[in-house]
Protein backbone atom coordinates (compact mmCIF):
# COMPACT_ATOMS: atom_id res chain seq x y z
CA UNK A 1 0.00 0.00 0.00
CA UNK A 2 1.49 3.70 -1.15
CA UNK A 3 -2.12 4.93 -0.07
CA UNK A 4 -2.66 7.23 -3.23
CA UNK A 5 -2.95 4.46 -6.31
CA UNK A 6 -4.98 2.21 -4.97
CA UNK A 7 -7.56 4.49 -3.84
CA UNK A 8 -7.65 5.14 -8.30
CA UNK A 9 -9.13 1.97 -9.03
CA UNK A 10 -11.38 1.71 -11.77
CA UNK A 11 -13.71 -1.56 -11.21
CA UNK A 12 -14.27 -0.67 -7.61
CA UNK A 13 -15.11 3.13 -9.06
CA UNK A 14 -17.79 1.55 -10.93
CA UNK A 15 -19.04 -0.20 -8.83
CA UNK A 16 -19.90 2.63 -6.42
CA UNK A 17 -21.15 4.65 -9.44
CA UNK A 18 -24.14 1.44 -9.69
CA UNK A 19 -24.87 1.42 -6.37
CA UNK A 20 -25.22 5.57 -6.45
CA UNK A 21 -27.35 5.46 -9.39
CA UNK A 22 -29.36 2.55 -7.76
CA UNK A 23 -30.39 4.11 -5.12
CA UNK A 24 -30.71 7.78 -5.66
CA UNK A 25 -34.12 9.20 -6.27
CA UNK A 26 -34.15 12.73 -4.89
CA UNK A 27 -32.93 15.51 -7.14
CA UNK A 28 -29.96 16.89 -4.46
CA UNK A 29 -26.93 19.82 -4.04
CA UNK A 30 -24.17 18.36 -2.42
CA UNK A 31 -21.37 21.07 -1.63
CA UNK A 32 -17.98 20.27 -1.98
CA UNK A 33 -15.98 22.92 0.34
CA UNK A 34 -13.04 21.99 -0.11
CA UNK A 35 -10.34 23.01 -2.97
CA UNK A 36 -8.69 20.25 -3.15
CA UNK A 37 -11.71 18.54 -3.76
CA UNK A 38 -13.13 20.69 -6.20
CA UNK A 39 -9.95 20.38 -8.61
CA UNK A 40 -9.97 16.35 -7.68
CA UNK A 41 -13.58 16.43 -8.51
CA UNK A 42 -13.18 18.08 -12.38
CA UNK A 43 -9.25 15.92 -12.59
CA UNK A 44 -11.12 12.34 -12.62
CA UNK A 45 -14.38 14.05 -14.44
CA UNK A 46 -16.62 13.14 -11.90
CA UNK A 47 -19.45 15.37 -12.31
CA UNK A 48 -20.24 13.64 -15.74
CA UNK A 49 -20.15 9.88 -13.79
CA UNK A 50 -22.86 10.67 -12.04
CA UNK A 51 -26.72 10.58 -12.74
CA UNK A 52 -28.08 13.70 -13.54
CA UNK A 53 -30.17 14.31 -10.48
CA UNK A 54 -26.76 14.35 -7.95
CA UNK A 55 -25.17 17.84 -8.77
CA UNK A 56 -22.25 19.27 -7.25
CA UNK A 57 -21.58 22.93 -5.95
CA UNK A 58 -17.98 24.27 -5.21
CA UNK A 59 -17.89 26.19 -1.77
CA UNK A 60 -15.38 28.50 -0.09
CA UNK A 61 -12.91 25.82 -0.07
CA UNK A 62 -9.91 28.08 -1.31
CA UNK A 63 -7.86 29.92 1.37
CA UNK A 64 -6.22 32.23 -1.11
CA UNK A 65 -9.95 32.75 -2.91
CA UNK A 66 -11.69 33.64 0.29
CA UNK A 67 -8.84 36.20 1.60
CA UNK A 68 -9.85 39.76 1.34
CA UNK A 69 -8.63 42.40 -1.06
CA UNK A 70 -7.82 44.43 2.14
CA UNK A 71 -5.33 42.07 3.46
CA UNK A 72 -3.53 41.78 0.19
CA UNK A 73 -3.02 45.60 0.51
CA UNK A 74 -1.92 45.16 3.58
CA UNK A 75 0.98 43.07 2.77
CA UNK A 76 1.95 44.81 -0.51
CA UNK A 77 1.64 47.75 1.75
CA UNK A 78 4.34 46.10 4.25
CA UNK A 79 6.39 44.73 1.21
CA UNK A 80 7.24 48.43 0.21
CA UNK A 81 9.20 49.36 3.72
CA UNK A 82 12.64 49.26 3.62
CA UNK A 83 13.39 46.78 6.58
CA UNK A 84 10.99 43.83 5.22
CA UNK A 85 10.86 40.31 3.88
CA UNK A 86 7.96 38.88 2.99
CA UNK A 87 7.78 35.02 2.94
CA UNK A 88 4.74 33.39 1.46
CA UNK A 89 3.09 30.54 -0.08
CA UNK A 90 3.40 29.97 -3.29
CA UNK A 91 -0.55 30.58 -4.43
CA UNK A 92 -0.59 33.76 -3.05
CA UNK A 93 2.18 35.63 -5.10
CA UNK A 94 -0.40 36.93 -8.36
CA UNK A 95 -3.91 37.03 -6.03
CA UNK A 96 -4.61 41.03 -7.47
CA UNK A 97 -4.39 43.37 -4.74
CA UNK A 98 -6.59 46.91 -5.28
CA UNK A 99 -4.04 48.00 -7.61
CA UNK A 100 -1.15 45.68 -7.63
CA UNK A 101 0.47 42.06 -6.65
CA UNK A 102 3.15 40.39 -4.54
CA UNK A 103 4.72 39.40 -7.98
CA UNK A 104 4.63 43.15 -9.09
CA UNK A 105 6.25 44.29 -6.36
CA UNK A 106 8.77 41.75 -6.59
CA UNK A 107 10.17 42.65 -9.78
CA UNK A 108 10.00 46.35 -8.68
CA UNK A 109 12.88 44.92 -5.91
CA UNK A 110 10.37 44.00 -3.16
CA UNK A 111 12.18 41.18 -1.30
CA UNK A 112 9.43 38.38 -1.65
CA UNK A 113 10.24 35.23 -0.80
CA UNK A 114 7.72 31.71 -1.39
CA UNK A 115 8.01 29.23 1.12
CA UNK A 116 7.10 25.75 1.26
CA UNK A 117 6.91 26.09 5.27
CA UNK A 118 6.65 27.88 8.02
CA UNK A 119 9.68 26.57 9.03
CA UNK A 120 11.57 28.08 5.68
CA UNK A 121 10.55 31.24 7.20
CA UNK A 122 11.82 30.90 10.38
CA UNK A 123 15.37 30.14 8.68
CA UNK A 124 15.12 33.20 6.28
CA UNK A 125 14.88 34.97 9.80
CA UNK A 126 17.51 33.60 11.81
CA UNK A 127 19.74 34.06 8.09
CA UNK A 128 18.65 37.67 8.02
CA UNK A 129 18.86 39.39 11.53
CA UNK A 130 18.82 42.92 10.32
CA UNK A 131 15.46 42.09 8.78
CA UNK A 132 11.57 41.86 9.86
CA UNK A 133 10.47 38.71 8.36
CA UNK A 134 6.54 38.62 8.04
CA UNK A 135 4.63 35.23 6.96
CA UNK A 136 1.49 35.50 5.22
CA UNK A 137 -0.66 33.56 7.44
CA UNK A 138 -2.85 32.29 5.10
CA UNK A 139 -4.70 28.92 5.27
CA UNK A 140 -7.50 26.58 7.10
CA UNK A 141 -6.97 24.31 9.99
CA UNK A 142 -5.07 22.08 8.25
CA UNK A 143 -1.88 25.21 8.02
CA UNK A 144 -2.78 26.89 10.96
CA UNK A 145 -1.20 24.63 13.72
CA UNK A 146 2.12 25.07 11.05
CA UNK A 147 2.14 28.41 12.07
CA UNK A 148 1.25 28.45 15.38
CA UNK A 149 4.56 25.47 15.69
CA UNK A 150 6.68 28.26 14.29
CA UNK A 151 5.55 31.01 16.36
CA UNK A 152 6.02 28.88 19.42
CA UNK A 153 9.79 27.71 17.94
CA UNK A 154 10.59 31.21 17.52
CA UNK A 155 10.21 31.95 21.00
CA UNK A 156 11.46 29.27 22.16
CA UNK A 157 14.33 30.06 20.12
CA UNK A 158 14.29 33.53 20.80
CA UNK A 159 14.04 34.62 16.77
CA UNK A 160 12.34 37.87 17.51
CA UNK A 161 12.39 39.44 13.90
CA UNK A 162 9.82 36.70 13.22
CA UNK A 163 6.21 38.00 12.42
CA UNK A 164 2.95 36.84 11.12
CA UNK A 165 0.08 38.32 8.89
CA UNK A 166 -2.86 35.93 10.14
CA UNK A 167 -5.95 35.62 7.91
CA UNK A 168 -6.27 31.97 9.08
CA UNK A 169 -9.78 30.59 8.50
CA UNK A 170 -11.83 28.30 10.28
CA UNK A 171 -14.38 26.28 8.19
CA UNK A 172 -17.13 25.00 9.91
CA UNK A 173 -18.89 28.76 10.81
CA UNK A 174 -18.41 29.44 6.60
CA UNK A 175 -20.69 26.31 5.95
CA UNK A 176 -23.12 28.12 8.59
CA UNK A 177 -23.20 30.88 7.18
CA UNK A 178 -23.74 29.69 3.50
CA UNK A 179 -26.73 27.70 4.93
CA UNK A 180 -28.23 30.28 6.93
CA UNK A 181 -27.73 32.57 3.91
CA UNK A 182 -30.13 30.34 1.92
CA UNK A 183 -29.02 31.41 -0.95
CA UNK A 184 -28.00 27.73 -2.15
CA UNK A 185 -29.91 24.92 -1.09
CA UNK A 186 -27.53 22.33 0.38
CA UNK A 187 -28.42 18.66 0.76
CA UNK A 188 -25.15 17.22 2.23
CA UNK A 189 -21.89 18.12 2.59
CA UNK A 190 -18.38 17.03 1.13
CA UNK A 191 -16.38 17.96 4.22
CA UNK A 192 -12.54 18.53 4.19
CA UNK A 193 -10.36 15.95 4.72
CA UNK A 194 -7.09 17.49 5.77
CA UNK A 195 -8.95 20.45 8.07
CA UNK A 196 -10.55 17.66 9.48
CA UNK A 197 -7.65 15.37 10.12
CA UNK A 198 -6.57 18.45 12.22
CA UNK A 199 -10.24 19.53 13.66
CA UNK A 200 -11.91 15.46 14.07
CA UNK A 201 -15.52 15.18 13.16
CA UNK A 202 -17.12 17.07 16.22
CA UNK A 203 -17.27 20.51 15.11
CA UNK A 204 -19.64 19.37 11.85
CA UNK A 205 -22.25 17.87 14.48
CA UNK A 206 -24.11 21.20 14.70
CA UNK A 207 -25.17 21.03 10.85
CA UNK A 208 -26.15 17.51 11.05
CA UNK A 209 -28.27 18.30 14.47
CA UNK A 210 -29.11 21.86 14.20
CA UNK A 211 -29.55 22.05 9.94
CA UNK A 212 -30.13 18.74 9.01
CA UNK A 213 -27.53 18.40 6.89
CA UNK A 214 -25.84 15.09 6.28
CA UNK A 215 -21.79 15.75 6.42
CA UNK A 216 -19.74 13.39 4.95
CA UNK A 217 -15.79 13.86 5.97
CA UNK A 218 -13.64 12.71 2.75
CA UNK A 219 -10.72 11.97 1.51
CA UNK A 220 -9.36 13.14 -2.17
CA UNK A 221 -8.73 9.94 -4.14
CA UNK A 222 -11.41 9.03 -6.89
CA UNK A 223 -12.77 6.45 -4.29
CA UNK A 224 -12.82 8.36 -1.24
CA UNK A 225 -14.94 11.28 -2.95
CA UNK A 226 -17.46 8.52 -4.97
CA UNK A 227 -17.76 6.89 -1.86
CA UNK A 228 -18.52 10.17 0.24
CA UNK A 229 -21.12 10.57 -2.80
CA UNK A 230 -22.91 7.52 -1.91
CA UNK A 231 -22.58 7.84 1.65
CA UNK A 232 -24.29 11.19 1.69
CA UNK A 233 -27.11 9.85 -1.04
CA UNK A 234 -27.60 6.63 1.17
CA UNK A 235 -27.95 9.13 4.40
CA UNK A 236 -30.41 11.69 2.55
CA UNK A 237 -32.30 8.76 0.88
CA UNK A 238 -32.54 6.79 4.55
CA UNK A 239 -33.96 10.53 5.56
CA UNK A 240 -30.57 10.36 8.26
CA UNK A 241 -29.02 13.57 8.78
CA UNK A 242 -25.30 12.52 10.42
CA UNK A 243 -21.78 13.18 10.37
CA UNK A 244 -19.53 10.25 8.86
CA UNK A 245 -16.30 10.02 8.16
CA UNK A 246 -15.32 8.07 4.92
CA UNK A 247 -11.71 9.55 5.13
CA UNK A 248 -11.05 6.80 8.58
CA UNK A 249 -7.68 6.71 7.78
CA UNK A 250 -6.62 9.92 8.25
CA UNK A 251 -9.41 11.21 10.45
CA UNK A 252 -10.61 10.55 13.96
CA UNK A 253 -12.89 11.97 15.62
CA UNK A 254 -11.50 14.01 17.74
CA UNK A 255 -9.04 15.14 14.96
CA UNK A 256 -5.20 15.54 16.16
CA UNK A 257 -5.30 17.09 19.89
CA UNK A 258 -1.52 18.30 19.78
CA UNK A 259 -2.54 20.56 16.66
CA UNK A 260 -5.47 21.35 18.48
CA UNK A 261 -3.30 22.51 21.18
CA UNK A 262 -0.83 24.25 19.29
CA UNK A 263 -3.81 26.51 17.87
CA UNK A 264 -5.17 27.31 21.28
CA UNK A 265 -1.87 28.58 22.86
CA UNK A 266 -1.05 30.84 20.11
CA UNK A 267 -3.83 31.92 18.18
CA UNK A 268 -7.52 33.76 19.54
CA UNK A 269 -10.85 33.67 17.91
CA UNK A 270 -12.25 36.19 16.12
CA UNK A 271 -14.67 37.51 13.96
CA UNK A 272 -12.94 37.18 10.16
CA UNK A 273 -13.92 38.88 7.02
CA UNK A 274 -14.32 36.04 4.20
CA UNK A 275 -13.96 37.64 0.24
CA UNK A 276 -17.42 36.94 -1.34
CA UNK A 277 -19.24 35.95 2.20
CA UNK A 278 -18.32 38.88 4.36
CA UNK A 279 -17.44 39.17 8.07
CA UNK A 280 -18.77 35.76 9.81
CA UNK A 281 -18.84 35.82 13.56
CA UNK A 282 -15.57 33.91 15.09
CA UNK A 283 -14.55 32.11 11.66
CA UNK A 284 -10.79 33.69 12.14
CA UNK A 285 -7.53 33.17 14.05
CA UNK A 286 -5.63 36.20 15.19
CA UNK A 287 -2.55 35.70 17.28
CA UNK A 288 -2.99 35.98 20.78
CA UNK A 289 -1.87 38.85 22.82
CA UNK A 290 0.47 37.20 24.73
CA UNK A 291 2.75 36.55 21.50
CA UNK A 292 2.12 40.19 20.41
CA UNK A 293 5.18 40.56 19.36
CA UNK A 294 4.92 37.81 16.32
CA UNK A 295 2.02 39.61 15.05
CA UNK A 296 3.22 41.48 11.69
CA UNK A 297 -0.36 43.82 12.52
CA UNK A 298 2.56 45.59 15.32
CA UNK A 299 4.08 47.60 12.36
CA UNK A 300 1.54 49.90 11.15
CA UNK A 301 0.95 50.60 7.53
CA UNK A 302 -1.62 52.72 5.44
CA UNK A 303 -3.09 50.94 3.00
CA UNK A 304 -4.99 52.31 -0.25
CA UNK A 305 -8.56 52.24 -0.73
CA UNK A 306 -10.16 48.47 -1.70
CA UNK A 307 -11.15 47.94 -5.21
CA UNK A 308 -12.48 44.96 -6.04
CA UNK A 309 -11.89 44.00 -9.95
CA UNK A 310 -14.75 45.17 -11.94
CA UNK A 311 -17.06 42.67 -13.16
CA UNK A 312 -15.69 39.80 -11.03
CA UNK A 313 -17.82 37.59 -9.63
CA UNK A 314 -15.90 35.33 -7.32
CA UNK A 315 -18.23 36.38 -4.36
CA UNK A 316 -21.36 34.69 -5.66
CA UNK A 317 -18.79 31.86 -7.37
CA UNK A 318 -17.87 31.42 -3.82
CA UNK A 319 -21.06 31.21 -2.17
CA UNK A 320 -21.93 28.53 -4.99
CA UNK A 321 -24.43 30.93 -6.30
CA UNK A 322 -23.42 30.98 -9.77
CA UNK A 323 -20.78 28.56 -11.68
CA UNK A 324 -18.15 30.36 -13.33
CA UNK A 325 -19.06 30.30 -17.19
CA UNK A 326 -21.98 32.58 -15.85
CA UNK A 327 -19.45 35.38 -15.33
CA UNK A 328 -19.49 37.14 -18.27
CA UNK A 329 -15.59 37.72 -17.46
CA UNK A 330 -15.06 33.98 -17.84
CA UNK A 331 -12.58 32.83 -20.84
CA UNK A 332 -13.27 36.79 -21.91
CA UNK A 333 -10.68 38.75 -20.11
CA UNK A 334 -10.01 36.37 -17.37
CA UNK A 335 -7.92 33.33 -17.79
CA UNK A 336 -5.17 31.79 -15.32
CA UNK A 337 -2.57 34.06 -17.27
CA UNK A 338 -4.75 36.92 -16.62
CA UNK A 339 -6.88 36.64 -13.82
CA UNK A 340 -9.27 39.39 -12.77
CA UNK A 341 -9.62 37.53 -9.29
CA UNK A 342 -8.73 35.09 -6.87
CA UNK A 343 -10.61 32.27 -8.24
CA UNK A 344 -8.67 32.13 -11.43
CA UNK A 345 -5.27 32.79 -9.38
CA UNK A 346 -5.35 29.80 -7.34
CA UNK A 347 -5.32 26.34 -9.12
CA UNK A 348 -7.53 25.00 -6.22
CA UNK A 349 -9.97 28.50 -7.16
CA UNK A 350 -13.30 27.39 -8.72
CA UNK A 351 -13.13 29.35 -12.05
CA UNK A 352 -9.37 28.25 -12.68
CA UNK A 353 -10.36 24.64 -12.37
CA UNK A 354 -13.20 25.37 -14.82
CA UNK A 355 -11.08 26.96 -17.33
CA UNK A 356 -8.50 23.95 -17.38
CA UNK A 357 -11.14 20.57 -17.17
CA UNK A 358 -14.84 21.95 -18.15
CA UNK B 1 -4.45 24.84 -0.18
CA UNK B 2 -4.64 22.13 2.34
CA UNK B 3 -2.81 19.15 0.03
CA UNK B 4 -1.54 16.76 2.35
CA UNK B 5 0.79 13.81 0.80
CA UNK B 6 1.27 10.43 2.32
CA UNK B 7 5.17 9.29 2.55
CA UNK B 8 6.66 6.64 4.34
CA UNK B 9 8.86 7.68 7.72
CA UNK B 10 12.15 6.31 6.98
CA UNK B 11 14.35 8.08 9.41
CA UNK B 12 13.33 9.91 12.86
CA UNK B 13 16.43 12.51 14.36
CA UNK B 14 16.16 14.08 17.55
CA UNK B 15 14.90 17.04 17.39
CA UNK B 16 11.43 16.01 15.95
CA UNK B 17 12.12 15.94 12.64
CA UNK B 18 12.09 13.21 10.16
CA UNK B 19 13.36 11.87 6.45
CA UNK B 20 9.73 10.94 4.92
CA UNK B 21 9.79 9.14 1.10
CA UNK B 22 6.94 9.84 -1.09
CA UNK B 23 7.21 8.60 -4.63
CA UNK B 24 11.08 7.95 -4.17
CA UNK B 25 11.83 11.40 -3.59
CA UNK B 26 12.85 11.83 0.14
CA UNK B 27 11.56 14.90 2.24
CA UNK B 28 12.68 16.18 5.56
CA UNK B 29 9.69 17.03 8.01
CA UNK B 30 8.57 18.21 11.23
CA UNK B 31 7.11 15.62 13.34
CA UNK B 32 5.92 18.50 16.04
CA UNK B 33 2.27 17.80 15.00
CA UNK B 34 2.10 13.89 15.74
CA UNK B 35 5.55 13.23 17.56
CA UNK B 36 4.56 9.65 17.96
CA UNK B 37 5.34 8.58 15.00
CA UNK B 38 7.63 5.16 14.38
CA UNK B 39 10.08 4.47 11.25
CA UNK B 40 8.03 2.66 8.63
CA UNK B 41 4.43 4.63 9.26
CA UNK B 42 3.07 6.35 6.80
CA UNK B 43 2.16 9.71 7.55
CA UNK B 44 0.36 12.93 5.49
CA UNK B 45 2.29 15.23 5.04
CA UNK B 46 1.36 19.13 4.49
CA UNK B 47 4.00 22.13 4.01
CA UNK B 48 6.65 20.23 5.75
CA UNK B 49 4.86 19.04 8.68
CA UNK B 50 3.57 15.79 9.43
CA UNK B 51 -0.29 16.13 10.34
CA UNK B 52 -1.12 12.95 10.87
CA UNK B 53 -0.21 9.29 10.97
CA UNK B 54 -2.54 7.26 8.34
CA UNK B 55 -4.18 4.14 10.02
CA UNK B 56 -3.40 0.87 7.81
CA UNK B 57 -6.58 -0.83 9.00
CA UNK B 58 -8.63 1.48 8.57
CA UNK B 59 -7.00 2.41 4.99
CA UNK B 60 -8.22 -1.66 3.83
CA UNK B 61 -12.23 -1.14 4.64
CA UNK B 62 -12.88 1.05 1.53
CA UNK B 63 -11.80 -2.48 -0.05
CA UNK B 64 -13.50 -4.86 2.12
CA UNK B 65 -16.40 -2.80 1.65
CA UNK B 66 -16.82 -3.33 -1.99
CA UNK B 67 -14.62 -5.80 -3.13
CA UNK B 68 -16.36 -8.93 -2.73
CA UNK B 69 -19.70 -6.95 -3.54
CA UNK B 70 -20.88 -8.10 -7.00
CA UNK B 71 -24.07 -6.01 -8.71
S1 LIG C 1 -14.13 34.16 -14.11
FE1 LIG C 1 -12.59 35.65 -13.37
S2 LIG C 1 -13.72 37.56 -13.23
FE2 LIG C 1 -15.26 35.92 -13.31
S3 LIG C 1 -15.66 35.38 -11.17
FE3 LIG C 1 -14.03 34.02 -11.87
S4 LIG C 1 -12.14 35.09 -11.25
FE4 LIG C 1 -13.78 36.63 -11.18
Amino acid sequence: MKYVDEYRNKEIAQKILRQIKSISKKKINLMEVCGTHTVNIFRNGIRKMLPSNINLISGPGCPVCVTPISYIDEIIALSRGENFIITTFGDMIRVPGSTSTLEKEKTDGADIRIVYSTLDALKIALDNSSKEIIFMGVGFETTSPTIASAVLKAQKEKIENLSVLSVAKIMPPAMKALLEGKEVNIDGFICPGHVSAIIGSKPYNFIAAQHKVPCVICGFEPLDILQSIYMLVKQIEDGRAEVEIQYERAVKPEGNKIALDKIDEVFKVVDSNWRGIGNIPLSGLEIKDEFGKFNARKFIVETEETKEPKGCRCGEVLRGVITPPECSLFRKGCSPENPQGACMVSTEGTCAAYYKYN
Amino acid sequence: MCLAIPGKVKKIFNDHTAEIEIGGIVKNASLDLIPQVAVGDYVLLHAGFAIQVIDQKKALEIFRAWEGKVN
